[in-house]
């Protein structure tokens, strides 16, 4: 295909992700180093009350905004402030009186290192799981009777579908208050369970709710590899002697590795992301995440204003964090490719 | 199946418990959200999942069902669903003009959803209660069932302002990205050059942005977006910050990298001699793909635009920020519920609008079962 072919095929998709995707993300990168506030202005104002004989005036200065008199808004300047909005999020001066004092625990007292904290402790547990029990169900759809394995097949893509923030919803309400599973829960052990009061136990539920919800993608993916064993070289492993799971270990693992990379893949992009659950479980107030953060700034306030440039500080720490994340995979993948044209 | 690799009693039972018990986790949660919408607040939280099930007070309150009701129900229910998939493809094809046949299957699907609709709970009601009064001992309720928050919730509430908002957007994701991304992906897929690679490997990078970023970005141009544009276009100039036009094209923008990566995978399904042969005939690379790969294209068409769906449908962040109340989808509208959930009528209320936001997708994996699981697969099995 010629290059000017290629060109308009592609064209239209790749203004897309310049205007959408990587524009915003100069833009962003550039608002961290900014701040803009209404611009301020002191007046005097006199307020009279009246009273017998003469008023009562009083005057005082007041801090207002200057409102455009041709808009009716409020002016605006924006300054460069370097790396403060940075400052403000990360709140490094707290961190280090925290490391200073040897009280480690006071660092996830501070928004985003609490974020942080729990974004990645989030996507290092539910990785294995969600590897492991959609291995498990793979393999226990695979040895199930035939007829049985299309509605197996339905039933189990129900959690993955589901929207995410539905999906934690469903899940919270068998917990929340006196909900079902509580209630069962409280009287087998004769204690007083309130699953939303502390921290632990929301995170629990949300290594559950993100398990349930994807290991479905790796079961079906799991299973079409399992599709694509090797007989021949199963029936020689067994004549070789080996058990059931050797065979599973040496055989039929070591087959799926690719799969198992390039879920792990995925799942990292996607648990980084976590948000849904935040919303879902309602658990602003005890456990938060990094894509929340940024989204609490954007959130207008009591006031009506948005931390913008705030957001976008956190939001270039988030990023961070990606490219941390995708630096290996996306070596071996440049890698490959230039083994693959030399 | 050798006797070597036939399986002992133990593991054959181990592995279908496990199995069954896989199944019974996968389900409760959705199962039993909606089994609580349909029941009076004081059942829906009750502490014995017998009464959530049975639903006492919701009976007590004159909202039940009878055995009689429940039999004839599921009979007219069986029957409901048999016809849509025996006879409903059949009416289909032979009313739709030729190349409409979508447009045909929407408008099929539409008509018999309101049907369904009139009859579940238009019809049936009555002629149920006219049998309930003459049958005697099978015709007391049994089951309390009552649909009083769906009615609140699509009617007082106004729910289905959010459900049109949803359907546009997400129609308008599904349509805008899969036409610009076929165009891509094929381009990709028929060019082995760097270039090309490159542009897969920085979509990979753009998929996995967190969507916060990318909001982050919009959000100041949005707001002020007349401002900014009013050089260029004088007072037509709108406020994006709002519009659903707007989410849209965000929308497709943030699906595009995951869209060009599956409809490459499944354009490199489809043998280039095919189009090589089409040019040989004489065509332009335009019309090889307008005339011979467009035919073809269609299942991979089809399964990349429902995982469009999922994202235009199952997105919160994009559409709580960019979106204002009166605009609001179904998922971010949800979350108003959470703010005035007081009393529990209102938490039951907020079931019910869960389990509406459920039910199309419900369906979607009814129909497309087959289509989810090939999409999945197409970008992981290959490599």
């Amino acid at each position: 295909m010629k290059f000017k072919t290629f060109f308009w095929f592609v064209a239209p998709s790749v203004f897309m992700m310049l205007l959408f995707i990587a524009a915003p993300l100069i833009s962003v990168f550039i608002q961290s180093f900014q701040i803009t506030q209404p611009v301020m202005q002191q007046i005097e104002v006199e307020t009279c009350t009246p009273g017998f004989l003469t008023q009562t005036c009083v005057t005082e200065t007041k801090t207002v905004p200057v409102i455009n008199e041709e808009t009716g808004r409020t002016e605006t300047t924006t300054a460069w402030v370097g790396f403060r909005s940075y400052q403000n999020v990360l709140q490094m001066d707290k961190f280090w009186s925290a490391i200073g004092s040897g009280n480690w625990g006071e660092i996830l007292q501070i928004d985003f290192w609490k974020a942080l904290r729990f974004t990645l402790m989030f996507t290092l547990v539910t990785l294995p799981l969600v590897i492991g029990v959609g291995l498990m169900i793979a393999l226990a759809v695979n040895n199930a009777a035939k007829s049985l394995r299309g509605p197996v097949i339905f039933v189990s893509l129900l959690p993955f579908i589901i929207t995410p923030v539905i999906g934690s919803l469903s899940i919270y309400w068998l917990f929340v208050g006196d909900g079902i599973l509580t209630a069962t829960l409280e009287r087998w052990t004769g204690q007083d369970i309130a699953m939303f009061a502390q921290a632990w136990t929301i995170e629990l539920l949300m290594y559950f709710y993100r398990v349930w919800h994807v290991a479905p993608f790796a079961f079906v993916i799991f299973y079409a590899g399992l599709q694509t064993v090797n007989m021949d070289t199963l029936e020689s492993a067994i004549i070789d002697g080996a058990s059931r799971f050797e065979r599973l270990r040496y055989v039929i693992v070591p087959h799926l590795m690719p799969l198992i990379i390039f879920i792990a893949l995925i799942h990292l992009m996607d648990c980084y992301r976590v948000f849904d659950e935040i919303i879902g479980f309602r658990s602003q107030a005890h456990v938060i995440s990094l894509q929340w953060l940024t989204f609490d700034f954007l959130t207008p306030d009591d006031a009506g204003n948005r931390a913008i440039s705030r957001a976008a500080a956190s939001a270039m720490l988030t990023m961070v964090g990606i490219v941390i994340l995708l630096i290996l995979p996306l070596r071996r993948t440049w890698r490959d490719h230039k083994g693959g044209t030399h | 199946m050798s006797k070597a690799t036939a399986q002992p009693l133990s593991l054959k039972l181990a592995s279908g418990a496990f199995l069954a018990f896989w199944c019974l986790i996968a389900a409760f949660p959705i199962a039993w959200i909606a089994v609580m919408s349909v029941k009076s607040p004081r059942d829906a939280f009750d502490a014995s999942a017998w009464n959530v099930i049975t639903g006492p007070a919701t009976r007590a309150a004159g909202n039940g069902l009878s055995f009689l009701d429940i039999l004839l129900g599921l009979i007219v229910l069986y029957f409901a669903i048999r016809w849509a998939f025996t006879k409903l493809p059949r009416l289909v094809e032979q009313f739709s003009p030729p190349g409409f046949i979508v447009l045909g299957w929407l408008v099929g699907a539409a008509v018999y959803g309101l049907l369904f609709v009139l009859i579940f709970f238009g019809a049936l009601p009555v002629i149920f209660g006219a049998l309930n009064s003459i049958a005697g001992p099978l015709g007391t309720p049994i089951l309390g069932l009552t649909t009083e928050h769906y009615v609140a919730v699509w009617g007082e509430n106004q729910f289905y302002r959010n459900f049109i908002n949803s359907m546009i957007v997400t129609a308008g994701v599904v349509t805008v990205s899969l036409t610009v991304g076929t165009l891509a992906g094929y381009g990709l897929a028929r060019s082995g050059s760097n270039l090309a690679f490159w542009l897969l490997i920085i979509a990979l990078v753009f998929r996995a942005l967190p969507h916060s970023v990318l909001v982050a970005g919009y959000l100041p141009w949005f707001i002020n977006s007349a401002e900014i544009l009013r050089p260029i276009l004088g007072d037509l100039s709108p406020t994006l910050y709002g519009q659903p036009w707007a989410i849209i094209a965000v929308l497709v923008a943030i699906n595009q990298p995951f869209t060009i990566w599956m409809l490459r995978s499944f354009f490199q399904n489809i043998p280039s001699e095919l189009d090589e042969a089409a040019r040989v005939d004489g065509c332009s690379h335009f019309q090889a793909f307008r005339r011979v790969i467009m035919p073809v294209m269609w299942p991979g068409v089809i399964t990349t635009g429902l995982f469009s769906f999922l994202l235009g449908y199952n997105d919160f962040l994009v559409t709580a920020l960019l979106l204002d109340a009166q605009n609001q989808t179904m998922v971010p509208a949800i979350a108003g519920y959470f703010n005035r959930e007081t009393t529990t009528t209102d938490q039951v209320e907020a079931v019910a609008a869960a389990v509406s936001i459920t039910a199309p997708l419900f369906l979607l994996v009814m129909v497309f079962q087959r289509q989810i699981v090939s999409g999945l697969t197409a970008g992981a099995v290959k490599g």
